[in-house]
Protein backbone atom coordinates (compact mmCIF):
# COMPACT_ATOMS: atom_id res chain seq x y z
CA UNK A 1 0.00 0.00 0.00
CA UNK A 2 1.53 3.43 -1.18
CA UNK A 3 -0.31 6.74 -1.12
CA UNK A 4 0.46 10.12 -2.39
CA UNK A 5 -1.92 13.13 -2.69
CA UNK A 6 -2.23 16.89 -2.72
CA UNK A 7 -3.17 17.19 0.76
CA UNK A 8 -5.22 14.67 3.07
CA UNK A 9 -8.67 14.89 1.25
CA UNK A 10 -7.93 13.27 -2.16
CA UNK A 11 -5.36 10.39 -1.96
CA UNK A 12 -4.26 8.04 -4.62
CA UNK A 13 -4.01 4.01 -2.85
CA UNK A 14 -1.62 1.90 -4.42
CA UNK A 15 -2.90 -2.05 -3.88
CA UNK A 16 -0.58 -4.40 -4.70
CA UNK A 17 -1.50 -7.79 -5.59
CA UNK A 18 -4.65 -6.76 -6.35
CA UNK A 19 -7.28 -6.27 -9.69
CA UNK A 20 -11.08 -6.21 -10.28
CA UNK A 21 -12.20 -8.50 -7.44
CA UNK A 22 -11.34 -6.44 -4.93
CA UNK A 23 -11.31 -3.10 -6.75
CA UNK A 24 -15.03 -3.19 -7.62
CA UNK A 25 -16.33 -4.23 -4.62
CA UNK A 26 -14.31 -1.89 -2.48
CA UNK A 27 -15.37 1.14 -4.77
CA UNK A 28 -18.92 0.19 -4.68
CA UNK A 29 -18.67 -0.03 -0.61
CA UNK A 30 -16.85 3.58 -0.81
CA UNK A 31 -19.66 5.12 -3.07
CA UNK A 32 -22.54 4.28 -0.41
CA UNK A 33 -20.36 7.23 1.94
CA UNK A 34 -21.93 9.93 1.66
CA UNK A 35 -18.74 12.09 2.98
CA UNK A 36 -16.81 11.03 -0.55
CA UNK A 37 -17.03 12.88 -3.52
CA UNK A 38 -15.38 11.26 -5.45
CA UNK A 39 -14.02 7.53 -6.19
CA UNK A 40 -12.47 5.57 -8.27
CA UNK A 41 -9.82 2.68 -9.40
CA UNK A 42 -8.09 1.61 -12.35
CA UNK A 43 -5.67 -0.71 -13.11
CA UNK A 44 -2.28 0.75 -14.49
CA UNK A 45 -0.92 -1.86 -16.67
CA UNK A 46 -2.75 -5.20 -17.24
CA UNK A 47 0.59 -7.29 -17.11
CA UNK A 48 1.06 -5.74 -13.64
CA UNK A 49 -0.93 -6.48 -10.37
CA UNK A 50 -2.10 -3.30 -8.93
CA UNK A 51 -4.31 -0.93 -8.67
CA UNK A 52 -4.47 3.10 -8.65
CA UNK A 53 -7.90 3.57 -5.95
CA UNK A 54 -8.49 6.99 -5.62
CA UNK A 55 -10.73 8.59 -2.61
CA UNK A 56 -11.73 12.55 -2.71
CA UNK A 57 -13.86 13.47 0.62
CA UNK A 58 -15.65 16.81 0.55
CA UNK A 59 -15.32 18.92 3.58
CA UNK A 60 -11.98 18.67 5.35
CA UNK A 61 -12.32 14.43 6.30
CA UNK A 62 -8.79 13.12 5.63
CA UNK A 63 -8.98 10.10 3.01
CA UNK A 64 -7.98 7.56 4.93
CA UNK A 65 -11.06 7.11 7.19
CA UNK A 66 -13.54 6.24 3.82
CA UNK A 67 -11.16 3.77 3.35
CA UNK A 68 -11.01 2.53 6.54
CA UNK A 69 -14.95 2.32 6.53
CA UNK A 70 -15.18 0.53 3.22
CA UNK A 71 -12.70 -2.05 4.01
CA UNK A 72 -14.58 -2.43 7.28
CA UNK A 73 -18.22 -2.34 5.54
CA UNK A 74 -17.09 -4.47 3.04
CA UNK A 75 -16.36 -7.20 5.76
CA UNK A 76 -19.20 -6.60 7.69
CA UNK A 77 -21.13 -8.12 4.04
CA UNK A 78 -18.85 -10.50 3.84
CA UNK A 79 -19.75 -11.82 7.44
CA UNK A 80 -23.31 -11.34 6.54
CA UNK A 81 -23.31 -13.22 3.54
CA UNK A 82 -21.14 -16.11 5.21
CA UNK A 83 -23.72 -16.44 7.61
CA UNK A 84 -26.69 -16.51 6.03
CA UNK A 85 -25.26 -18.81 3.10
CA UNK A 86 -24.25 -21.50 6.36
CA UNK A 87 -27.65 -21.26 7.90
CA UNK A 88 -29.08 -22.03 4.63
CA UNK A 89 -27.35 -24.99 4.52
CA UNK A 90 -27.64 -26.23 7.92
CA UNK A 91 -31.22 -28.52 7.01
CA UNK A 92 -28.93 -30.04 4.15
CA UNK A 93 -26.22 -31.24 5.93
CA UNK A 94 -28.55 -32.90 8.66
CA UNK A 95 -30.09 -34.48 5.90
CA UNK A 96 -26.75 -35.89 4.99
CA UNK B 1 -30.75 -5.39 4.90
CA UNK B 2 -33.14 -7.47 3.07
CA UNK B 3 -30.66 -9.82 1.58
CA UNK B 4 -31.96 -13.63 1.45
CA UNK B 5 -29.83 -17.05 0.06
CA UNK B 6 -31.84 -19.72 -1.53
CA UNK B 7 -30.12 -23.11 -2.45
CA UNK B 8 -32.07 -24.39 -5.24
CA UNK B 9 -30.46 -27.71 -6.02
CA UNK B 10 -27.57 -29.50 -4.69
CA UNK B 11 -26.22 -32.64 -6.18
CA UNK B 12 -22.49 -34.22 -5.43
CA UNK B 13 -20.82 -31.51 -7.48
CA UNK B 14 -23.15 -29.22 -8.52
CA UNK B 15 -24.70 -26.54 -6.14
CA UNK B 16 -27.09 -23.97 -7.39
CA UNK B 17 -28.27 -21.18 -5.51
CA UNK B 18 -29.87 -17.80 -5.60
CA UNK B 19 -28.58 -14.60 -4.23
CA UNK B 20 -31.13 -11.62 -3.51
CA UNK B 21 -30.60 -7.99 -2.67
CA UNK B 22 -27.00 -7.90 -3.83
CA UNK B 23 -24.83 -6.20 -5.63
CA UNK B 24 -23.35 -6.58 -9.00
CA UNK B 25 -19.70 -5.85 -7.67
CA UNK B 26 -19.56 -8.84 -4.75
CA UNK B 27 -21.52 -11.13 -6.70
CA UNK B 28 -18.77 -10.83 -9.27
CA UNK B 29 -16.30 -10.46 -6.88
CA UNK B 30 -17.64 -14.05 -5.59
CA UNK B 31 -17.44 -15.34 -8.92
CA UNK B 32 -13.80 -14.09 -9.53
CA UNK B 33 -12.21 -15.71 -6.18
CA UNK B 34 -14.20 -19.20 -7.06
CA UNK B 35 -12.44 -19.18 -10.32
CA UNK B 36 -8.69 -17.82 -9.35
CA UNK B 37 -8.26 -17.84 -5.82
CA UNK B 38 -9.65 -20.52 -4.06
CA UNK B 39 -6.56 -22.56 -3.39
CA UNK B 40 -5.98 -26.48 -4.02
CA UNK B 41 -3.36 -29.22 -4.50
CA UNK B 42 -2.02 -30.24 -7.71
CA UNK B 43 0.99 -31.69 -9.55
CA UNK B 44 3.50 -29.15 -9.89
CA UNK B 45 7.13 -31.10 -10.33
CA UNK B 46 7.22 -34.18 -11.70
CA UNK B 47 10.79 -36.38 -11.71
CA UNK B 48 11.00 -38.26 -14.37
CA UNK B 49 12.91 -41.42 -13.53
CA UNK B 50 12.35 -43.55 -16.79
CA UNK B 51 9.57 -42.84 -19.73
CA UNK B 52 10.04 -44.86 -22.76
CA UNK B 53 6.49 -44.36 -23.95
CA UNK B 54 5.49 -42.33 -27.03
CA UNK B 55 3.93 -39.39 -24.80
CA UNK B 56 6.75 -36.60 -24.39
CA UNK B 57 8.29 -36.12 -20.47
CA UNK B 58 7.17 -32.42 -20.94
CA UNK B 59 2.98 -33.24 -22.49
CA UNK B 60 2.93 -36.07 -19.74
CA UNK B 61 3.84 -33.90 -17.27
CA UNK B 62 1.26 -31.64 -18.56
CA UNK B 63 -1.49 -33.96 -18.28
CA UNK B 64 -0.35 -35.31 -14.49
CA UNK B 65 -0.57 -31.30 -13.37
CA UNK B 66 -4.26 -31.27 -14.70
CA UNK B 67 -5.43 -34.40 -12.95
CA UNK B 68 -7.44 -32.77 -9.77
CA UNK B 69 -5.99 -34.83 -6.48
CA UNK B 70 -8.38 -35.43 -3.74
CA UNK B 71 -6.64 -33.54 -0.82
CA UNK B 72 -8.04 -31.06 0.93
CA UNK B 73 -6.03 -27.70 0.86
CA UNK B 74 -6.42 -26.70 4.12
CA UNK B 75 -4.36 -29.43 5.47
CA UNK B 76 -1.22 -27.67 4.18
CA UNK B 77 1.04 -24.02 3.64
CA UNK B 78 2.46 -22.52 0.19
CA UNK B 79 5.39 -23.77 -0.75
CA UNK B 80 8.46 -21.24 0.38
CA UNK B 81 10.00 -19.21 -3.04
CA UNK B 82 12.86 -20.89 -3.86
CA UNK B 83 12.64 -23.82 -1.72
CA UNK B 84 13.26 -26.83 -4.07
CA UNK B 85 13.24 -30.09 -1.77
CA UNK B 86 9.59 -29.31 -0.31
CA UNK B 87 8.83 -30.40 3.34
CA UNK B 88 6.05 -32.46 4.46
CA UNK B 89 3.42 -29.75 5.53
CA UNK B 90 3.50 -28.10 2.03
CA UNK B 91 3.84 -31.19 -0.59
CA UNK B 92 2.47 -34.30 -1.20
CA UNK B 93 4.36 -37.17 -3.44
CA UNK B 94 2.69 -39.05 -5.83
CA UNK B 95 4.38 -42.06 -8.35
CA UNK B 96 3.54 -43.51 -11.16
CA UNK B 97 5.09 -46.72 -11.81
CA UNK B 98 3.86 -48.66 -14.82
CA UNK B 99 5.49 -51.43 -17.56
CA UNK B 100 3.50 -53.01 -20.02
CA UNK B 101 4.17 -56.39 -21.28
CA UNK B 102 3.09 -58.77 -24.09
CA UNK B 103 0.76 -61.43 -22.61
CA UNK B 104 1.76 -65.29 -23.33
CA UNK B 105 -1.56 -66.62 -23.14
CA UNK B 106 -3.35 -64.61 -25.73
CA UNK B 107 -5.11 -66.21 -28.48
CA UNK B 108 -3.32 -66.49 -31.92
CA UNK B 109 -5.29 -63.99 -34.35
CA UNK B 110 -6.59 -61.73 -31.55
CA UNK B 111 -6.37 -58.20 -32.09
CA UNK B 112 -8.01 -56.37 -29.10
CA UNK B 113 -4.84 -54.88 -27.16
CA UNK B 114 -7.19 -55.13 -23.47
CA UNK B 115 -6.20 -59.41 -24.33
CA UNK B 116 -2.87 -58.75 -25.86
CA UNK B 117 -1.20 -56.45 -23.71
CA UNK B 118 -1.21 -55.94 -19.53
CA UNK B 119 -1.23 -52.49 -18.23
CA UNK B 120 -1.15 -51.27 -21.74
CA UNK B 121 -3.52 -47.68 -20.33
CA UNK B 122 -1.97 -45.94 -17.90
CA UNK B 123 -5.37 -44.51 -15.45
CA UNK B 124 -4.79 -42.38 -13.21
CA UNK B 125 -5.44 -45.02 -10.75
CA UNK B 126 -1.99 -46.32 -10.93
CA UNK B 127 -0.77 -43.35 -9.47
CA UNK B 128 -0.01 -44.17 -5.57
CA UNK B 129 0.73 -41.93 -2.46
CA UNK B 130 4.35 -42.23 -1.12
CA UNK B 131 3.75 -40.93 2.53
CA UNK B 132 6.83 -37.93 2.99
CA UNK B 133 8.51 -37.54 6.71
CA UNK B 134 5.69 -38.22 9.26
CA UNK B 135 2.99 -37.66 6.66
CA UNK B 136 1.15 -41.02 8.09
CA UNK B 137 1.38 -39.30 11.61
CA UNK B 138 -0.52 -35.75 10.49
CA UNK B 139 -3.10 -37.88 7.74
CA UNK B 140 -3.71 -41.21 9.40
CA UNK B 141 -6.78 -42.29 7.64
CA UNK B 142 -6.46 -39.72 4.97
CA UNK B 143 -6.43 -41.41 1.54
CA UNK B 144 -4.63 -38.88 -1.47
CA UNK B 145 -5.46 -39.90 -4.52
CA UNK B 146 -6.65 -38.57 -7.86
CA UNK B 147 -10.33 -37.87 -7.52
CA UNK B 148 -11.28 -39.59 -10.79
CA UNK B 149 -9.61 -43.42 -11.26
CA UNK B 150 -10.50 -43.47 -14.79
CA UNK B 151 -8.72 -40.22 -16.49
CA UNK B 152 -6.28 -41.91 -19.32
CA UNK B 153 -2.77 -40.72 -19.18
CA UNK B 154 -1.02 -42.37 -21.63
CA UNK B 155 -1.19 -45.84 -23.66
CA UNK B 156 1.96 -48.53 -23.89
CA UNK B 157 3.24 -50.99 -25.97
CA UNK B 158 5.28 -54.27 -24.47
CA UNK B 159 8.45 -53.19 -23.47
CA UNK B 160 7.65 -49.20 -22.77
CA UNK B 161 7.57 -48.11 -19.06
CA UNK B 162 6.63 -45.23 -16.90
CA UNK B 163 8.57 -44.29 -13.85
CA UNK B 164 7.85 -40.83 -12.45
CA UNK B 165 7.42 -38.96 -8.91
CA UNK B 166 5.43 -36.70 -8.83
CA UNK B 167 5.18 -33.29 -6.19
CA UNK B 168 1.97 -31.86 -5.40
CA UNK B 169 1.52 -28.08 -4.14
CA UNK B 170 -0.56 -25.84 -2.74
CA UNK B 171 -1.88 -22.85 -5.38
CA UNK B 172 -4.14 -20.49 -6.82
CA UNK B 173 -5.89 -20.92 -10.48
CA UNK B 174 -4.44 -17.16 -10.92
CA UNK B 175 -1.02 -18.79 -11.45
CA UNK B 176 -1.91 -21.52 -13.70
CA UNK B 177 -5.38 -23.13 -14.27
CA UNK B 178 -4.71 -26.40 -12.72
CA UNK B 179 -5.21 -24.80 -9.38
CA UNK B 180 -8.99 -24.10 -10.27
CA UNK B 181 -10.91 -25.92 -7.69
CA UNK B 182 -14.01 -25.08 -10.00
CA UNK B 183 -15.00 -26.48 -13.39
CA UNK B 184 -16.70 -23.57 -13.86
CA UNK B 185 -18.78 -20.87 -11.51
CA UNK B 186 -21.02 -18.67 -13.36
CA UNK B 187 -23.94 -16.41 -12.33
CA UNK B 188 -27.01 -15.45 -14.41
CA UNK B 189 -29.98 -12.52 -13.71
CA UNK B 190 -33.58 -13.64 -12.83
CA UNK B 191 -35.36 -13.45 -15.85
CA UNK B 192 -38.45 -10.60 -15.79
CA UNK B 193 -41.03 -11.09 -18.42
CA UNK B 194 -44.42 -9.30 -18.44
CA UNK B 195 -47.09 -9.44 -20.62
CA UNK B 196 -48.26 -5.83 -21.51
CA UNK B 197 -51.47 -7.23 -22.77
CA UNK B 198 -53.39 -10.24 -21.95
CA UNK B 199 -52.96 -12.51 -24.52
CA UNK B 200 -55.35 -15.19 -25.76
CA UNK B 201 -55.97 -18.25 -28.42
CA UNK B 202 -53.66 -18.41 -30.99
CA UNK B 203 -51.65 -16.06 -30.43
CA UNK B 204 -51.02 -17.72 -26.39
CA UNK B 205 -50.12 -20.97 -28.19
CA UNK B 206 -47.64 -18.95 -30.11
CA UNK B 207 -46.07 -17.23 -27.42
CA UNK B 208 -46.00 -20.87 -25.57
CA UNK B 209 -43.64 -22.01 -28.22
CA UNK B 210 -41.09 -19.28 -28.11
CA UNK B 211 -40.20 -19.55 -24.66
CA UNK B 212 -38.59 -22.44 -23.08
CA UNK B 213 -41.04 -25.17 -22.26
CA UNK B 214 -42.58 -24.16 -18.82
CA UNK B 215 -41.84 -20.67 -19.17
CA UNK B 216 -45.82 -19.56 -20.19
CA UNK B 217 -48.78 -21.15 -19.29
CA UNK B 218 -51.93 -21.45 -20.53
CA UNK B 219 -55.23 -21.03 -18.39
CA UNK B 220 -58.61 -21.97 -19.52
CA UNK B 221 -60.63 -19.32 -18.14
CA UNK B 222 -64.08 -19.06 -19.68
CA UNK B 223 -63.60 -21.07 -22.21
CA UNK B 224 -61.13 -18.59 -23.47
CA UNK B 225 -57.04 -19.48 -23.57
CA UNK B 226 -55.11 -16.83 -21.43
CA UNK B 227 -51.43 -16.99 -21.49
CA UNK B 228 -49.79 -16.45 -17.93
CA UNK B 229 -46.10 -16.48 -17.07
CA UNK B 230 -45.70 -19.86 -14.87
CA UNK B 231 -42.04 -19.75 -14.12
CA UNK B 232 -39.85 -17.08 -15.51
CA UNK B 233 -36.49 -18.61 -13.81
CA UNK B 234 -36.61 -21.23 -16.58
CA UNK B 235 -35.99 -18.90 -19.66
CA UNK B 236 -32.81 -18.80 -21.36
CA UNK B 237 -33.68 -15.32 -23.17
CA UNK B 238 -33.36 -16.25 -26.70
CA UNK B 239 -35.83 -13.34 -27.80
CA UNK B 240 -37.79 -15.70 -30.24
CA UNK B 241 -40.68 -13.45 -29.33
CA UNK B 242 -39.35 -10.25 -31.04
CA UNK B 243 -39.24 -11.93 -34.58
CA UNK B 244 -43.27 -12.06 -34.55
CA UNK B 245 -44.59 -9.10 -35.20
CA UNK B 246 -47.72 -9.83 -33.80
CA UNK B 247 -46.30 -9.98 -30.56
CA UNK B 248 -43.04 -8.01 -30.43
CA UNK B 249 -45.11 -5.00 -28.76
CA UNK B 250 -46.87 -7.09 -26.20
CA UNK B 251 -44.35 -8.63 -24.15
CA UNK B 252 -41.25 -6.91 -22.42
CA UNK B 253 -38.08 -8.87 -21.73
CA UNK B 254 -36.10 -7.63 -17.97
CA UNK B 255 -33.83 -8.94 -15.71
CA UNK B 256 -34.45 -8.10 -11.99
CA UNK B 257 -31.56 -5.86 -10.96
CA UNK B 258 -30.78 -7.76 -8.13
CA UNK B 259 -31.53 -11.52 -8.05
CA UNK B 260 -28.21 -13.60 -9.14
CA UNK B 261 -28.76 -16.95 -9.91
CA UNK B 262 -25.22 -19.06 -9.00
CA UNK B 263 -24.07 -22.00 -10.19
CA UNK B 264 -20.98 -23.69 -8.95
CA UNK B 265 -19.54 -26.77 -10.52
CA UNK B 266 -16.82 -28.39 -8.69
CA UNK B 267 -14.04 -30.50 -10.05
CA UNK B 268 -14.78 -33.01 -6.86
CA UNK B 269 -12.20 -31.47 -4.72
CA UNK B 270 -13.77 -29.85 -2.32
CA UNK B 271 -18.42 -30.48 -2.13
CA UNK B 272 -19.08 -26.92 -3.75
CA UNK B 273 -21.23 -25.08 -0.63
CA UNK B 274 -16.97 -25.18 1.14
CA UNK B 275 -16.27 -23.30 -1.85
CA UNK B 276 -18.74 -20.93 -1.69
CA UNK B 277 -17.61 -20.84 2.08
CA UNK B 278 -14.16 -20.77 1.05
CA UNK B 279 -14.88 -18.16 -1.27
CA UNK B 280 -16.43 -15.54 1.53
CA UNK B 281 -13.93 -16.23 4.01
CA UNK B 282 -11.04 -15.08 1.42
CA UNK B 283 -12.50 -12.36 0.12
CA UNK B 284 -12.57 -11.20 3.99
CA UNK B 285 -9.03 -12.01 4.01
CA UNK B 286 -7.62 -9.76 1.28
CA UNK B 287 -10.03 -6.69 3.46
CA UNK B 288 -8.32 -7.55 6.54
CA UNK B 289 -4.76 -7.58 4.92
CA UNK B 290 -5.50 -3.84 3.53
CA UNK B 291 -7.09 -2.86 7.04
CA UNK B 292 -3.72 -4.69 8.98
CA UNK B 293 -1.35 -2.88 6.37
CA UNK B 294 -3.33 0.77 7.30
CA UNK B 295 -3.00 -0.14 10.95
CA UNK B 296 0.75 -0.99 10.50
CA UNK B 297 2.06 2.05 7.71
CA UNK B 298 2.47 5.68 9.45
CA UNK B 299 0.60 8.04 6.75
CA UNK B 300 1.46 11.27 6.23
Amino acid sequence: VQADGTDGNCVTFVLHDEDHTLGNSLRYMVMKNPDVEFCGYCITHPSESKINFRIQTRGALPAIEPFRKGLNDLMGVCQHVLNTFEVRLLPEHAQR
Amino acid sequence: QGFRVDVVREEDDVLEFDMVDIDAAIANAFRRILLAEVPTMAVEKVFVYNNTSIVQDEILAHRLGLIPIRADPRLFEYRNQGDEEGTEIDTLQFQLKIKCSRNPQAAKESSDPNELYFNHKVYSKHMTWVPLGNQTDLFPDADFRPVHDDILIAQLRPGQEIDVLMHCVKGIGKDHAKFSPVATASYRLLPDITLLQPIEDEAAELLQKCFSPGVIEIQNIKGKKVARVANARLDTFSREVFRHESLKNLVRLARVRNHYIFSVESTGILPPDVLVSEAIKILMGKCQRFLNELDSVPME
